[in-house]
């Protein structure tokens, strides 16, 4: 059994109606999407700004009504968006940590929610519980009397983490985890993840744009564009072994040290405009292999490879 | 086309107003329903003779229900007819507007004086930020917005018109004798200036911490960068940028100034919708008070709008 | 609490306003228990008597009432109710407030359309209608003052609401399984209080004009109860007379609401945190130059900086964000400064024009020359004429850094037009062939865009048209690729690559990414707390790091197609630059370090064009 499994989720956000004329359709910032993940595997999430990832990655921790599809974890149905129940299978670890914690309540406050609200623990389990995650997040016990703003980002990341695992929930969502810290905190705080992981045996979902942290740290890789998956492979060969050409604009697009600097073949950079979408493939406009059924017929997944699928008329071939 | 998409928000924007206007007049409704007992009593005053009452509450059409009854003052309303003052035996509309022009000569007046000397102030304060102008506006602003309004006019009145003679005691026109523009302006500054004090201390405190916030903004770095001259930084990035939050400020002190000229008719004997306002609530003539407020309310309804209009027309980002 | 009482009181009018306020509220306090006349006792035979006459300190009035035992109970009342008429607003308001930007939607707009209908009125209008329903008295006038500030309430803090309620952390408390009630009160609301406070020290003061207003009208107090307007009320029939019986009331209002407004303005200044570090300074037009010590010799680069130190002064820290560096660049070159956050790359970028936000930041030492010319100190005028001619600048975040209320095309044509003086029509062409230059799709039609209607990667290019405008000899570029996508970036280094081979230009490119650097630099600068740490070839820097620093930077950064794997970390945090350690900055974190790292200040040494700051470097050079 699958620790995650999406069925169809997508979320379409509504316009205002206007004043003269119909009401537009709304803009779908994720479009119907399945997916599974297993448990203790760590399935990363790619893409670029607009692309759907956070959007996603709210409706995965109840914390937006999916316009439709279904969320399952380890069998169980959680269709009603409600953070307590799914507070407790699934938490969330966000991109900006010193945002992610009240300015006004101590560490010791921020990490007794959970615990208390969802678990209904007595004071004395409390404390043993906190000292525990403390010490398994390499945070020092005398930090839980103090107030957000005394830490760093890379100590209130930990902060946050530790928050997340108080829950003791099976799955995490890490939304852009690192892409606030430094480059030599970063590292820190991704071994940090790896380790708790084992420890916990804990499943990750680990959302961001940066591809050599994606490929470093995860089994499998979604790779989205403009709300939809255009690709999922296995991290080592994704980017090696692109099928779909968003893919590899992407891998050729990073910046790697030996590689000479050229612009990556493409036609635009402009992203479709989502009052406005195009028929068939929303990425046709930049790419330079599209042809009149792109623009007019909208690819589905299909298997390529051994454990890789995208969604292209014209895919690559090794 | 950008001029036809203006005159699309304009109409947008007025047909908005309706339900404002709506709203403005179910309140005010409302409000006039809390009069505590009967209210043809309360205001033919209690000597009236019970046919008289009786006639009142007929031609009110306070023997319905509430709902009907608003229907029917607000068809009345919307075919101009206001009801008649009792105080002053007179259709209510004719009286507003006649007093309504009078006021609107004195708080415009107010309000384009302390518009322009309120955003000057502000602007010069933060670009000496800590030096000499900045502190003296900023305590003479203090001064204008503690004092209250009332007092600083009859102070005024005391000094310039009683001890130095400068200027007439009160009034709009010279009893004898007058009646052209220079005398009407001759009786105009002291009151503008009494009421402008306020507003414009206001409008000054905001326009100074706006230029501040919007100086630190990293498009003043670019301008800064690409060799700008600092004073069309000021007066050209820096303040187009301040306008777009100093615009609607503006917006709400007009209300203000309005309602100030309320205190200053009164001291300055200046004959203008406040003044008849005050004087219809002592002599409880409640159809002018009702009258008074929806029509005023109105016209600042109209004036927002205008508001409104002028900061999409400054700012792009501004749907319109 | 102690530190908002310092800053408080450290205020000295705000301190002012508290004395004379403390002093109004005793008097007013101990008002029942001196020995004084009644105030409502009429005396028609002492009518008027001038103040400082004997038995009556302020005169009387035209009753012959004792004028300072009125003043008095006068003053009592209208702080009385004008206090309550500011808690009941407060209290109403910031309910509704709160509720309408928590819950949002539907919730939210039902509320808001309510109070913008109720602020549709001229405040006084409501007032009056509600006085005039209701009667004329004190009572009612309270009710028709808290009613009208209670829009005011409900708008301002629904706005915070609002901003808060975007915070991750009110999303973390609902994963933590609160209600939403708990979240209200214990997320929300301690932190929307302190604006309320503010709200309310500032409004307050208002009130008491307003109810003292109404009173003055005749629509507050009756007599013979008298508050401090229906007191001026009262005596303005014989203000022209007896002015001293308008004066004595006019001048306590004044003081009241003066000393109310000074102390409301230090409450908002001691709790507004972004006042608490000086930060809402205005920057002025070019930074502040303390300079100490020997100003260097010319060199023949075209741009160099020299050993320069800037500082940022905070209250009593200094921030050494720049402690001595020396860097240059000549023509055609693409020099790369590498740093992480707090490395002071940036700011030694922005020194180079006199651009740091001053206050608080200071030039203290050093100098920066182009061709020879030091700037650091120069004439305003001639740094001016010096900015976006012959140096030029692409920051970070293209939508800040671009004007959001000027056409893209005006932008541009006033960089050229800040230094040449030319025609609006030829400054348009000039625009649009700029628009050409970086690509940017049908460039006429474009010119007339406003920022917010590109896409950030256009936003960009917009920038770095504008750098180019004046066919600068220098570009400095600061992190102008970090906002972007990475496909977009790709874009926007290759572009400037191109630009520079084409038109011979020197670049500065301020990143914290060693990929971009590595395809993009020729020379590379690597910087730590302040100072360089190392440089050199972009090649022979990266193949071989020297420093510790920069050999284990490069490897706990992921690189793609590197697979799964643990990265190899730095413990440890970068350090504060307003208290450096003695010795080598990077020592603590250093598994190399040893006595003699910690002890003096490590010199950067080595052969041209390699150079490292370590006493135990990983390469000899």
């Amino acid at each position: 059994m699958p620790a995650l499994k999406v069925t169809n989720l997508a979320k379409t956000f509504p316009m205002k109606p206007r004043f003269f004329g119909p009401t537009p359709p709304g803009v779908r910032a994720v479009r119907p999407m399945s997916f599974e993940v297993a448990a203790g595997e760590t399935l990363g999430v790619v893409g670029e700004s607009g692309c759907g990832k956070s959007t996603l990655a709210r409706m995965l921790v109840g914390l937006l009504e999916p316009s439709e599809g279904a969320i399952q974890i380890e069998g169980r149905a959680l269709d009603n968006a409600n953070p307590a129940e799914f507070g407790k299978l699934i938490q969330y670890v966000f991109q900006d940590p010193q945002s992610s914690l009240n300015p006004r309540k101590t560490i010791r406050q921020v990490m007794e929610a959970p615990l208390k609200r969802l678990h209904g623990m007595a004071q004395a389990e409390r404390d043993r519980r906190i000292s525990e995650i403390f010490a398994s997040v390499n945070l020092r016990e005398e930090f839980l009397d103090r107030y957000p703003h005394e830490f760093s980002g890379g100590q209130a990341q930990r902060i946050g983490i530790a928050r997340a695992l108080a829950a003791n929930p099976r799955i995490i969502i890490l939304d852009e985890p690192v892409s606030a810290l430094d480059v030599s905190v970063q590292a820190q705080v991704l071994n940090l993840l790896a380790v708790l992981k084992s420890q916990f045996g804990l499943t990750y979902l680990f959302i961001t744009h940066d591809l050599a942290v994606v490929e470093a740290v995860s089994d499998r890789i979604i790779v989205l564009y403009f709300g939809a998956v255009v690709e999922i492979g296995k991290a080592e060969s994704i980017f090696a072994n692109p099928r779909h050409p968003y893919t590899k604009l992407l891998a050729d697009s990073a910046p790697v040290v030996g590689k000479p600097l050229k612009a990556p073949e493409q036609k635009g950079t402009e992203l479709p405009d989502p009052l406005n979408p195009p028929p068939g493939c929303a990425f046709a406009g930049r790419c330079a292999r599209a042809s009149d059924q792109c623009r007019t017929i909208e690819p589905d997944l299909k298997p390529m490879g051994d454990d890789q699928f995208a969604a292209c008329h014209h895919p690559l071939q090794d | 086309m950008r001029g036809a998409m203006m005159g699309g928000y304009i109409l947008k924007r007025l047909i908005s107003a309706v339900p404002v206007l709506l709203g403005i007049t179910i309140i005010v409704f409302l409000i006039m329903s809390l009069i505590p007992g009967d209210p043809a009593t309360a205001i033919l005053g209690s000597y009236a003779t019970p046919e008289n009452v009786e006639k009142l509450n007929r031609d009110l059409g306070l023997d319905k229900p509430m709902v009907q009854r608003y229907f029917i003052w607000l068809g009345n309303m919307l075919t101009g007819d206001f009801g008649r003052s009792f105080s002053l035996n007179r259709p209510v509309l004719d009286e507003i507007v006649e007093r309504f022009s009078a006021t609107l000569i004195l708080a415009g007046t107010a309000f384009v004086l302390c518009s322009v000397l309120g955003v000057l102030a502000g602007v010069v304060s933060a670009a000496r930020q800590y030096g000499l102008a900045d502190k003296a506006i900023t305590f003479i602003v203090l001064i204008g917005i503690s004092v209250p309004s009332f007092f600083l006019g009859m102070m005024m009145i005391l000094l310039f018109a009683v001890n130095l003679r400068w200027l007439p005691v009160s009034g709009m026109y010279a009893i004898y004798g007058g009646g052209d523009l220079p005398d009407l302006l001759n009786h105009l500054i002291m009151p503008a200036l009494a009421l402008a004090a306020v507003a414009t201390g206001v409008i000054a405190r905001l326009a100074r911490s706006a230029m501040l916030e919007v100086l630190r903004q990293d498009y003043i770095r670019t301008a800064r960068a690409k060799g700008v001259p600092e004073r069309r930084v000021i007066m050209g990035h820096a303040l187009r940028a301040a306008m777009v939050s100093i615009i609607p400020v503006l917006g709400i002190q007009a209300g203000f100034v309005l309602s100030g000229a309320v205190y200053i008719e009164i001291v300055f004997q200046w004959p203008g919708v406040g003044r008849m306002l005050v004087e219809a609530i002592l002599k409880r003539d409640l159809l002018l008070v009702q009258g008074g407020v929806v029509f005023v309310a109105a016209c600042y309804v109209m004036f927002n709008i205008a508001v409104d209009v002028a900061q999409s027309l400054l700012d792009p980002r501004i749907k319109t | 609490m102690s530190t908002f009482l310092k800053l408080l009181f450290r205020n000295r009018l705000a301190a002012m306003g508290a004395v004379v306020l403390g002093a109004i509220l005793l008097l007013v306090l101990v008002t029942p228990i001196l020995p004084l006349h009644d105030p409502d006792i009429t005396a028609t035979a002492d009518r008027f008597k001038r103040p400082f006459t004997e038995g009556h300190l302020l005169g009387t009035d035209h009753l012959g009432r004792d004028l300072l035992s009125r003043l008095l109970h006068g003053t009592r009342l209208s702080l009385a109710i004008g206090v309550a008429a500011a808690l009941i607003a407060a209290t109403i308001g910031s309910a509704i407030g709160i509720v309408a930007g928590y819950f949002g939607g539907r919730t939210d707009n039902i509320i808001m359309r309510g109070v913008d209908m109720l602020m549709a009125f001229p405040y006084i209008l409501l007032a009056l209608a509600i006085v005039a329903a209701l009667g004329p008295g004190l009572m009612n006038a309270l009710i028709a003052v808290a009613a009208v500030n209670v829009p005011f309430f409900a708008r301002n803090i629904r706005g915070i609401t609002v901003g808060l309620a975007g915070h991750e952390f009110i999303d973390a408390a609902r994963l933590a399984g609160m209600g939403h009630t708990r979240i209200i009160l214990t997320e929300l609301l301690p932190n929307v209080l302190p604006v309320i406070v503010i709200a309310m020290s500032t409004t307050v003061g208002w009130m008491i004009l307003e109810t003292a207003g109404l009173s003055f009208l005749g629509l507050g107090s009756q007599p013979p109860q008298a508050d401090l307007g229906s007191m001026l009320g009262e005596a303005r029939s014989a203000m022209i007379s007896h002015p001293h019986t308008s004066i004595v009331p006019g001048v306590m209002i004044f003081l009241i609401v003066m000393s109310i407004n000074l102390l409301g303005d230090g409450v908002r200044d001691a709790l507004d945190p972004r006042l608490r570090s000086g930060a809402l300074s205005r920057p002025r037009a070019t930074t502040l130059v303390e300079r100490q010590g020997d100003i260097p010799a010319a060199t023949d680069d075209l741009l160099a900086i020299q050993e320069l130190e800037t500082q940022f002064h905070v209250g009593n820290r200094i921030y050494r964000a720049v402690g001595g560096v020396s860097l240059a660049v000549k023509s055609g070159e693409c020099l790369g400064v590498i740093g992480e956050s707090g490395s002071g790359k940036s700011v030694t970028a922005l020194s180079v024009m006199g651009l740091v936000a001053s206050p608080p930041g200071v030039i203290t030492g050093g100098a920066v020359r182009f061709q020879g010319e030091d700037l650091i100190g120069a004439p305003y005028e001639t740094l001016r004429r010096k900015r976006g001619d012959r140096v030029a600048y692409i920051f970070q975040d293209p939508l800040s850094t671009l004007h959001p209320l000027y056409r893209i095309g005006q932008q541009l044509a006033e960089a050229i037009q800040s230094h040449h003086k030319i025609g609006s029509a030829e400054a348009r062409s000039r625009a649009i062939r700029l628009l050409k230059d970086v690509r940017i799709p049908n460039a006429e039609a474009r010119v007339d865009n406003f920022p917010h209607e590109m896409s950030g990667g256009m936003r960009q290019r917009v920038g770095i048209a504008m750098a180019l405008a004046n066919e600068p000899d220098v570009i400095i570029a600061d992190e102008p690729t970090t906002a972007l996508d990475v496909t977009v970036q790709a874009q926007i280094l290759s572009l400037l690559d191109d630009l520079r081979r084409d038109r011979g230009l020197a670049i500065i490119f301020i990143t914290h990414d060693f990929g971009v650097v590595a395809q993009l630099c020729d020379r590379v600068a690597v910087m730590y707390a302040g100072r360089i740490v190392e440089e050199g070839p972009t090649k022979a820097v990266l193949d071989a790091p020297a420093h510790p620093y920069t050999k284990r930077l490069i490897a706990c950064v992921p690189e793609l197609g590197g697979g799964r794997r643990e990265l190899a970390a730095i413990p440890g945090l970068p350090p504060v630059v307003d208290d450096l350690p003695p010795g080598c900055a990077f020592a603590p974190r250093c598994d190399k370090a040893q006595d003699n790292c910690r002890a003096a200040e490590v010199v950067l040494l080595g052969n041209e064009p390699r150079a490292v700051r370590c006493l135990y470097p990983e390469e000899a050079i």
